[in-house]
C-alpha cells in the first residue's frame, strides 16, 4: 500500500479514517455470494447460439464492422474445433451450448458514479462490499453483472498520468488503434476451442494501458458477477504495460448456486512491453455449477517481468493455465497457483511458459488441496528450445489430500533443450492425517478449524506474497470451505 | 478446585481390550504417577479421556467436576480443561507456533469475540520468559523439523498458554536427554500449583527425580494394581517390574 499521505488524498472523505489505516480494507466479500436479484434486462440475445446471436451483441454494442467479422470468423472456428477430451476430462461434453444465455445487460455504457447504478445491480455489488473496496486501498474499479459493466470508475489521479482503464467496449470503441495492435494476438482465437467461443462472444472485461514510465502505486480492480440462471460470462481483457510501466490488477468473481450449469469462460491477454511489469491476481470463489473455462496468458518482453497470482476455489470445472511468452532477453514470468478442490469439484490448473530468447526465467509455485471427493490436476508446459542459452525455469507443485478419496494428478511437461539452459522440478504430495487433526483438535479447535488451518500452513509461503487484502479474504474463503466439508 | 474421576474405565482398540477396569480420581493440585511396562494401556488411557477417535470406550465413565466428558467431541473436551501432552506431537507446517496458539485461544472465545492480540503476544512472551524459551521459537512451524527436545518444549509452552485443568501427560521424557528432562520438568514444576491437576505417565523413575508426584500408580494388563506415595516409584525403580508381576502372581494363586 502507498503512503499515508497519498492514501487520504486518494480518498474521498470516509467515516473512519483512522481504522481504516490501521486495519487495511478486507477483500470483497465473496464468502457472501450465494444470492441473486430479478433484474429486467434490456438486452438479451435469448438462449442458444448462431450467427444471429452474434450479430445481435454486435449491434447492440453498435461496433465496427471489422469486430463482427472477427467475431463471425471466431464462432465458425469454434464449431470446428472438437472438444479437447482426448486430454481433459469428459466433463467438457456436459456443456450443452444451446442452453446458455450469451448476452444479457441493462445497457452498453457503464455509469461512473456509484449513485447512477442501477438499483437491483446496486445491491448486489453494495453486498460484495465493491464500494468500500474503492474508497479504501483501489485506484479504479470496475464492475462487471452479467455480459456489461455497470460501473467503472478511474481515480483523477491515476486518469491524469494517462492511464486509461475501461472496459472492452468502450476500449474497442474509444481506443480502437492502440486496442487492435494487441487484441487477440497474444492469444489467437483458434487457440483452443474455448478462446474461439469467448472471440466470438466477447463481451465486457477490462481494457487498460500504461503509459511509459508510468508506476500505478495502487491496484486496478475488476469484479465479475454471474446473477442469472443458465448464463455464460464471457469477458475480454487486455492490458498493455508500456515501456518501464507498471500495474497490478486483480479480479475477484463470484456467482449464486442456479441447479443448472453457468459458462464462465473468458480470455485476459497481457502485453509487458520493455521493462514494464505487470501483476495480474485472480481469487475466484465460484458456485459449483460454474464451468470455468478460461485462456489467459502474457507476452513479456526485453527485461519485463509478468507475474500472474491465480487462487481457484469453487466452480465444478476449472482448466485454467496461466502462461507467459518471455519473448526479450531477461524477461521473468511467474505463477503462484492455489486451486482447492472440493466435494463435486475439478480443479485442472497449471502454467506455461514458453522461453524465447536468451537468459529468461520462469518460475512456477502450484499447490493444490483436494477435499473429500475433490479432484486436482496439475498441468504444466516448461519450453526451452535448443538454441537459447542461460534461460531458467524453477517448478513446484505441492499437492495436499484431505481424506482418502481425493484424486491428484501431475502432468508437468519440461521441454529443454541443449545445454546451456538450466531447469529444477520438485513435486510433492502430503496428508492431513488424522493424527494431526485431533492433535489440533485437542488443543480446542473444532475439525473444520483445524483442517483450515492445516491447509492455510500448506500455502502459507504463497498466500504472504497476495496483498494483504486479499491473503485474508483467502482465509476467509478456506475457512467457509472447510467449515462446509465437515460432516 | 476441580476433580477428574475415572470409573472404571474399558477401553479398545478395534476389537482388543487394552484398558480394562481403571478406577481414579484427581484433584487440582495433585501430581499422580501412572508406571508400568511398556503395553500396559498407559498411553491409550490418556489419548481414550482426550476423545481420540481411534479409541473406543466400552464401557465406565470419565468426569470432569461431576459430569460426564464422554458425549464430547475432543475439541470440546480440550477447551473443557483437559490438556494432553503428545508422546509424538504432530508436525504442522507453515503454521507458526505463535498463530497456532493465538487460534486455539480464539477457539476458545465466544462467537463473535476477537482475540485481543497485543495481550495475547504479551502474555505469550511473559509464558516464554517463565518457561525460559527464545522469542523466536514461535515464529517456527509448530513441531516442523523439531528435535525431541523442542518438541517438548513446544507442549510446554502450548500447555502453560492454554491453562488447562488436567494436564495428561503421556511418556513426556520419552526420547529425551538429561537436559531436555530438566526443561520438561521444569515447565512442569513452575505450572504446578492449586489450579492445576497432573497425570505424568511415564515407563521409567526418572522423570520422578525432578517431578515429585503425590501419588504413584502402577498399571499392569490394563488396571491400576498398585497405589503409594513417591516410595512407591522408588521401590518399583529398585525391584523392577517383575516384582509386581511376581505379587499379582502370587495374589491370584
Amino acid at each position: 500500500m502507498s503512503s499515508l499521505s497519498d492514501f487520504t488524498t486518494l480518498s474521498p472523505p470516509v467515516h473512519d479514517e483512522a481504522t481504516t489505516v490501521d486495519h487495511p480494507a478486507v477483500g470483497i466479500d465473496q464468502t457472501a455470494g450465494n444470492f441473486s436479484y430479478k433484474v429486467d434486462y434490456a438486452f438479451d440475445a435469448g438462449t442458444g447460439l448462431s450467427e444471429d446471436t452474434i450479430r445481435y451483441i454486435s449491434s447492440v454494442k453498435k461496433e465496427a464492422p471489422w469486430i463482427l467479422e472477427f467475431r463471425l470468423a471466431a464462432l465458425k472456428k469454434f464449431l470446428a474445433m472438437p472438444m479437447p477430451t482426448h486430454w481433459a476430462t469428459k466433463d467438457l461434453e456436459n456443456i450443452d451450448f444451446q442452453k446458455i444465455r450469451y448476452y444479457l445487460s441493462q445497457g452498453q455504457k457503464p455509469k461512473r458514479t456509484w449513485d447512477e447504478v442501477p438499483d437491483d445491480i446496486k445491491k448486489t455489488f453494495e453486498r460484495l462490499g465493491i464500494p468500500e473496496q474503492e474508497r479504501k486501498f483501489l485506484a479504479g474499479v470496475e464492475a462487471q453483472f452479467d455480459s456489461e459493466a455497470a460501473y467503472s470508475n478511474i481515480k483523477d489521479v491515476v486518469a491524469k498520468q494517462g492511464v486509461i482503464f475501461v472496459n472492452s467496449t468502450e476500449g474497442l470503441r474509444e481506443h480502437t488503434a492502440l486496442f487492435k495492435k494487441f487484441f487477440g494476438k497474444v492469444i489467437p482465437t483458434g487457440d483452443n476451442k474455448f478462446s474461439a467461443l469467448n472471440s466470438a462472444v466477447f463481451s465486457g472485461g477490462s481494457f487498460i494501458y500504461v503509459p511509459k514510465g508510468v508506476k500505478v502505486a495502487q491496484p486496478l480492480q475488476a469484479y465479475f458477477r454471474i446473477n442469472a440462471e443458465n448464463f455464460g460470462q464471457f469477458e475480454r481483457t487486455l492490458i498493455i504495460a508500456d515501456e518501464g510501466a507498471e500495474v497490478t490488477y486483480m479480479e475477484g468473481c463470484t456467482a449464486p448456486k442456479f441447479s443448472t450449469s453457468t459458462l464462465h469462460s473468458a480470455v485476459v491477454e497481457l502485453v509487458a512491453l520493455k521493462g514494464a511489469k505487470i501483476q495480474y491476481i485472480t481469487v475466484q470463489n465460484w458456485a459449483n455449477n460454474v464451468f470455468n473455462l478460461v485462456t489467459k496468458r502474457g507476452v513479456a518482453h526485453e527485461d519485463a517481468e509478468i507475474k500472474w497470482i491465480d487462487c481457484n476455489i469453487g466452480s465444478r470445472l476449472t482448466m485454467k493455465y496461466p502462461g507467459v511468452v518471455l519473448k526479450g532477453e531477461r524477461a521473468r514470468g511467474e505463477v503462484i497457483s492455489i486451486a482447492l478442490a472440493n466435494d463435486g469439484q475439478h480443479q485442472d490448473t497449471g502454467a506455461k511458459m514458453i522461453h524465447a530468447a536468451n537468459n529468461t526465467t520462469s518460475n512456477i509455485v502450484a499447490k493444490s488441496i483436494s477435499v473429500g471427493q475433490g479432484r486436482s490436476t496439475y498441468r504444466g508446459v516448461v519450453h526451452i528450445p535448443k538454441h537459447l542459452k542461460g534461460c531458467k525455469n524453477n517448478t513446484e507443485c505441492d499437492a495436499l489430500l484431505i481424506n482418502t478419496n481425493s484424486r491428484t494428478d501431475t502432468y508437468p511437461a519440461i521441454t529443454v533443450r541443449g545445454d546451456k539452459n538450466s531447469t529444477q522440478h520438485e513435486a510433492s504430495v502430503s496428508k492431513v492425517s488424522e493424527d494431526m487433526i485431533f492433535y489440533m483438535q485437542q488443543r480446542g479447535l473444532t475439525e473444520a478449524q483445524a483442517m483450515s488451518l492445516a491447509v492455510n500452513g500448506f500455502i502459507n509461503d504463497l498466500a504472504r506474497q497476495f496483498p494483504m487484502e486479499y491473503s485474508v479474504e483467502l482465509k476467509r474463503l478456506i475457512d467457509l470451505e472447510m467449515e462446509g466439508s465437515v460432516g | 478446585m476441580s476433580q477428574l474421576e475415572i470409573k472404571d474405565l474399558h477401553v479398545s482398540i478395534g476389537e482388543k481390550p487394552i484398558v480394562k477396569g481403571l478406577t481414579l480420581t484427581i484433584h487440582s493440585g495433585e501430581v499422580h504417577a501412572i508406571m508400568g511396562p511398556n503395553g500396559t494401556g498407559k498411553s491409550t488411557l490418556s489419548k481414550a479421556i482426550a476423545g481420540h477417535p481411534d479409541y473406543t470406550i466400552t464401557s465406565g465413565d470419565v468426569l470432569l467436576d461431576g459430569a460426564s466428558i464422554l458425549g464430547q467431541e475432543a475439541d470440546e473436551r480440550a477447551r473443557a480443561g483437559i490438556f494432553l501432552a503428545f508422546q509424538y506431537p504432530s508436525e504442522i507446517p507453515g503454521v507458526s507456533i505463535a498463530n497456532f496458539l493465538r487460534a486455539a485461544q480464539q477457539a476458545r472465545m465466544a462467537e463473535g469475540e476477537e482475540l485481543d492480540a497485543s495481550a495475547y503476544y504479551k502474555r505469550l512472551y511473559s509464558k516464554m520468559d517463565l518457561l525460559k524459551i527464545d522469542r523466536k521459537f514461535t515464529s517456527r512451524s509448530v513441531n516442523d523439523g523439531f528435535s525431541g527436545g523442542e518438541k517438548k518444549r513446544c507442549e510446554i509452552l502450548q500447555m502453560a498458554m492454554l491453562e488447562p485443568k488436567f494436564a495428561l501427560m503421556d511418556e513426556t521424557d520419552s526420547g529425551l536427554d538429561i537436559d531436555a528432562l530438566r526443561i520438561v520438568a521444569d515447565g512442569v514444576n513452575t505450572m504446578r500449583g492449586p489450579n492445576l491437576g497432573v497425570l505424568l505417565i511415564t515407563h521409567y523413575q526418572r522423570l520422578l527425580d525432578h517431578i515429585v508426584p503425590d501419588h504413584v500408580h502402577v498399571m499392569y494388563d490394563g488396571r491400576i494394581v498398585k497405589s503409594g506415595d513417591k516410595s512407591l516409584a522408588l521401590e518399583l525403580e529398585a525391584k523392577g517390574y517383575d516384582w509386581i508381576k511376581k505379587e499379582l502372581a502370587a495374589s491370584a494363586a
